[in-house]
């Protein structure tokens, strides 16, 4: 009887000690989770999701405090990237969100007072303009978030899709494949 | 090897033999140009950036004038094919895939064709500085007329003498398109021109001119020409007839027997390929300062009155075109710009031929059959077998159908040159192809997606930090003003107190006083 | 003028599906005329049999997942595989073994996992092991050829024997039955007989089986008309014949009367049909060329190991359904070099 106490006891000891030496001896600084989310999240840091940027869902996320169907800009795209990331089944995109289409913002340039908000709301620095000087946005550096328009006193900010051309024109999937889509995850 | 050691021309894995259907358009000589009462000329014409318009609504501009300048280094410049009125500078529907529309210059022609000041002609360009040759090349917006509209100066630019074998491009290996064909049977003599200050400018050993065995009058001419010109190391190469025997790549390992590298271009082994049509407009560039403003373009295909080559101006609409090759017939189903293997069918007729259209196929049911509906893949293999690439085409599907593109990626799905062989020999009729240019695009599409977030999630970070920085300076700003503030507040106190205390003093004193002055006053009284 | 949109290439197509399966079959009619004329009307039976039951098994797969159902039949991949087993079986199997393998075959190892081109193994192997390790007494009741055979049964005979599950009077299953040769070449070896001695067995022709090395040779023509329309490739028939050669030889010279001759083994049994046949099902086989020899070549070595140290007489079947699962292994290792890669040294 002693003796078994003894032995499960030296042997629990034992490997106790030999897992300890391996989480020190083989611990992996991989790129924390939250990190590869963000990377997956498309930088907008509209805050659509709830958090103030797209950091702070990432960690979310990373936490299990929220969903990965939260992301607007993202859409579909993104919640598969994530569910992959993560292992998880995809889900349908949060219906409080809704996708959206890409898109920039457009300052009207007449009706712009100069007051500087909007610059201040711009996540990415895209705005360009000096108090009582008009504004203008910076289209290359728009991340179309939708943060400048609540600001602004004129309401004087429009969103532009991105209109499809030949430059960003993306070939359709095939539609003479011998199956519906349901292998494709577009049925998701 | 030495120049008169015999070329035996190499091999390439796959490829398929098929009915060439060349005939049909060259029983006539290439047409003249006709001058058309409108030309659509779109701004991109060329891999790499679009031009920018030089030219306004009104204005009117002359036969080669330059209309849309270059705008970065991979760009070309585009020239007006004849005199005329700038009416628009807008959207139109443009020869490509999508069927889209993109900014065009649109100039109602005035039917003088009057030529604008041409540069000189550079009739000694032996002795010629080879910047100068280039930047003519470059300037006259000529681009890769085989149909990759690659513009053609920067193949062209000093590498440093490492190349030693010119290859031209003239096996037209598509069937229907005949173009080359007709250009080497009338204009051998341009062409060789053209070989000559090629060779002059890179400085190479040898010239291989690589024409597939289907065209024996263009191996002729050429060859004549060729030896006219007395052109050293240059041979005329017979190819078999198989197609994608003019993939530059398939071209380059039959003529030279060396692969040109994955991802690379053929220049990282010595060698640069150029079409024919590309050598001619060269030509007319340098020797006669002409700008690129024209082409022969092949109409053909059942749906076709008069099938033949025609030398159009650049901006003529396929419709244009099409009249003057008698119009349509009943069996006119599909138009398709470029042949029936690579080309892409347009909905209408209302699109310009722009430099890299070198067909226009109005094809009948019975020369482009409607896809039939594709069943399940039984994993043949056939389509391996058919690949020039040695890609296994099928992995690439199930991979590109099932949107896994990373591992379509891993089977080297962009060493894929679309060529069509693996979907013309699919038993299950799979468009094969087509799912390739949807991973293709997808992943493009993707890369751009993520360039732009890490280019925002650098600015945010960037502002972040500006923002925590500048709070961080005017929380310091404010801790040492208000340590300031302190610090002098302390002393006024102190001051103050004493002031205080001072003028208590005072106050003090001067009751005391002004007590003893009563007092004495009042003892003076009593 | 409003045309047709339409991705490239715009060629249409130079083979299909249906013609690929119409051809195999047409390769088969050889040898399936050889094995009637020695084995009786039972091939004929069995033929039809499977083939109706293979049909309506994929109809009603395809009406209960929903799915267009003619233009997946008309594709003939259903009659292929009915064919397939219906050589492999014997003549006078009862009817309800041929549709239950039938129904395993098409229900299971193909619509299951997704219809054709998605089963990892072939299906009439599948439906063969499956009913040779679930009633091993009747699929070894083969009868002889008929050159041996006592009782020619005529078709209505044989009809009744395969639908009535019974035999007539004066007949009896030892009567009519006899060994295969692989059969007859196994126990007799068991037993410590020489080769010599079991070659004076009337089972022998001149270089297999008696019948069965004509019917061998009528398939080895199809195989050939395969190779020559170009179906299959000669990888996979050549290397997996060239291992059983290699290894029958090798053994046959270190020991000729325990070990069988070269010829033996291809001749008396599934060998030719499976060489060309079966193994070269392009589902369940390997894509690469590489691979298919491997993956031939695997099979033949299988193929011997088993009928000379395994637990069965004839082998192709399992040593193929042992190898369709390692084809997407193999595949994945055999890839070839891409135009153009410098792994190995350039183009030269």
């Amino acid at each position: 009887m002693i003796i078994a106490i003894v032995t499960i006891a030296a042997l629990a000891t034992l490997f106790g000690l030999l897992l300890g030496y391996a989480a020190v001896r083989f611990h992996v600084e991989g790129d924390p989770i939250a990190d590869q989310i963000d990377k997956l999240l498309p930088q907008t840091q509209c805050g659509q999701c709830g958090h103030p940027g797209c950091r702070p869902y990432a960690n979310a996320i990373a936490n299990g405090e929220d969903d990965i169907n939260r992301c607007a800009p993202g859409g579909e795209a993104t919640i598969i990237a994530l569910a992959d990331l993560l292992g998880r089944d995809p889900v349908p995109m949060d219906e409080e969100i809704g996708e959206k289409l890409p898109s920039v913002a457009l300052i009207i340039e007449k009706d712009c007072i100069g007051c500087t908000l909007c610059i201040q709301a711009c996540p990415v620095d895209a705005i360009l303009g000096a108090a009582k000087q008009m504004h203008t946005i910076i289209e290359s550096e728009c991340t179309g978030c939708e943060l400048c328009l609540a600001p602004c006193p004129v309401e004087c900010i429009v969103m532009i899709p991105i209109e499809e051309g030949i430059g960003n024109w993306i070939w359709p999937y095939p539609d003479n494949d011998h199956r519906d889509l349901s292998l494709s995850r577009e049925a998701l | 090897m030495s120049a008169t050691a015999p070329l035996r021309p190499g091999h390439f894995h796959g490829g398929i033999h098929m009915p060439d259907h060349k005939a049909e358009s060259t029983a006539l000589p290439v047409a003249a140009v006709s001058i058309p009462s409108r030309l659509i000329l779109p701004l991109q014409q060329h891999i790499g950036a679009p031009a920018k318009a030089v030219v306004s609504v009104g204005e009117h501009v002359l036969k080669g004038q330059l209309i849309a300048a270059a705008s970065g280094r991979v760009s070309a410049p585009i020239h007006a094919p004849t005199s005329g009125v700038i009416t628009a500078i807008e959207d139109h529907l443009v020869p490509h895939s999508s069927g889209l529309s993109a900014r065009c210059i649109i100039i109602d022609t005035d039917g003088r064709d009057e030529w604008a000041n041409l540069p000189p002609p550079i009739d000694d360009f032996s002795t010629t500085d080879n910047a100068v040759l280039i930047e003519r090349i470059r300037e006259s917006g000529i681009v890769g007329l085989g149909g990759a509209t690659f513009p053609s100066s920067i193949k062209m630019e000093a590498r440093n003498n490492s190349i030693d074998t010119l290859i031209i491009n003239a096996a037209e290996c598509e069937p229907y398109i005949s173009c080359d064909d007709m250009l080497m049977r009338e204009q051998a003599d341009q062409i060789v021109s053209g070989i000559r200050i090629i060779q002059h400018i890179l400085g190479v050993k040898r010239c291989l001119i690589g024409i597939e065995d289907n065209k024996p009058e263009a191996i002729r001419s050429m060859s004549a020409a060729v030896a006219v010109a007395s052109l050293h190391n240059t041979e005329v190469v017979s190819v078999p007839t198989l197609y994608p025997s003019g993939g530059e790549r398939q071209l380059t390992l039959l003529l030279t027997g060396k692969e040109v590298p994955s991802h690379g271009i053929p220049a990282n082994i010595g060698i640069v390929c150029q079409n024919v049509g590309t050598v001619y407009a060269i030509a007319d560039a340098v020797l006669k300062g002409r700008p690129l403003i024209s082409r022969i373009v092949t109409l053909t295909g059942e749906g076709v009155a008069k099938p033949q080559n025609i030398h159009a101006l650049i901006g003529t609409s396929a419709g244009e075109l099409i009249a003057q090759a008698g119009g349509y017939t009943d069996k006119a189903n599909q138009l398709i710009c470029g042949g029936p293997m690579m080309g892409f069918s347009m909905p209408t007729d209302e699109v310009p031929v722009t430099k890299g259209v070198n067909c226009l196929l109005i094809a009948s049911e019975q020369d482009c059959p409607p896809p039939e509906p594709a069943t399940a893949c039984i994993r043949c293999g056939k389509c391996a077998e058919a690949c020039p690439a040695q890609l296994l085409p099928q992995q690439l599907y199930w991979h590109s159908r099932s949107r896994n593109f990373d591992k379509a990626q891993d089977y080297h799905l962009f060493d894929c040159i679309e060529c069509g062989c693996c979907s013309h020999v699919c038993p299950s009729h799979i468009q094969l192809v087509h799912y390739y240019r949807f991973a293709k695009t997808q992943i493009w599409s993707k890369e751009k997606e993520k360039s732009k977030a890490d280019h925002a999630r650098q600015r945010h970070e960037a502002r972040v930090a500006r923002l925590e920085r500048i709070a961080a300076e005017r929380k310091a700003r404010m801790r040492k003003k208000k340590a300031v503030l302190k610090s002098k507040k302390g002393g006024d106190d102190s001051a103050k107190k004493a002031a205080i205390a001072a003028a208590v003093k005072r106050a003090a004193a001067r009751k005391s006083a002004s007590r003893a002055e009563t007092e004495s006053n009042q003892g003076a009284t009593q | 003028m409003q045309f047709s949109s339409y991705s490239s290439p715009h060629t249409g197509h130079s083979e299909n599906v249906t013609r690929v399966m119409a051809q195999v079959l047409l390769a088969m009619i050889p040898g399936i005329i050889a094995m009637t004329w020695y084995f009786g009307w039972g091939i004929v039976i069995n033929i039809l049999l499977a083939s109706v039951a293979a049909v309506s098994a994929e109809a009603f797969v395809l009406k209960l997942r929903k799915r267009a159902i003619t233009p997946v039949i008309s594709d003939l991949s259903a009659v292929v595989t009915a064919v397939l087993f219906a050589v492999s079986i014997p003549p006078l199997l009862p009817w309800w073994l041929t549709v239950g393998g039938m129904l395993f075959a098409i229900i299971v190892v193909k619509q299951l996992y997704g219809g054709l081109g998605f089963n990892p193994f072939n299906p009439a192997m599948a439906a063969y092991v499956l009913l040779l390790v679930s009633y091993p007494s009747e699929m070894t009741h083969w009868l002889p050829p008929r050159e041996l055979s006592t009782h020619s049964l005529d078709f209505l005979t044989t009809l009744g024997i395969i639908f009535g599950n019974d035999l007539q009077q004066g007949l009896s299953w030892d009567a009519i039955t006899m060994a295969t040769p692989l059969d007859e070449m196994r126990t007799q070896l068991d037993m410590g007989k020489m080769i010599s001695e079991i070659r004076l067995s009337p089972l022998w022709g001149d270089y297999g089986g008696l019948g069965i090395e004509w019917v061998a040779n009528w398939f080895l023509l199809g195989g050939l008309f395969l190779l020559w329309r170009r179906i299959i490739t000669w990888h996979i028939p050549l290397s997996m014949i060239g291992a059983i050669l290699i290894m029958a030889t090798a053994w046959w010279l270190a020991e000729p009367e325990a070990h069988p001759f070269p010829a033996f083994h291809l001749f008396s049994g599934g060998v030719i049909v499976g060489a060309f046949f079966i193994a070269t099902d392009p589902v369940t086989a390997v894509t690469t060329k590489k691979g298919q020899l491997i993956f031939g070549a695997l099979i033949g070595v299988l193929v011997y190991s088993i009928r000379s140290w395994g637990g069965y007489p004839d082998a192709v079947a399992f040593a193929v359904l042992l190898m369709n699962m390692a084809a997407p292994t193999i595949g994945y290792y055999t890839q070839p070099r891409v135009y153009g890669e410098q792994e190995k040294k350039g183009g030269n």
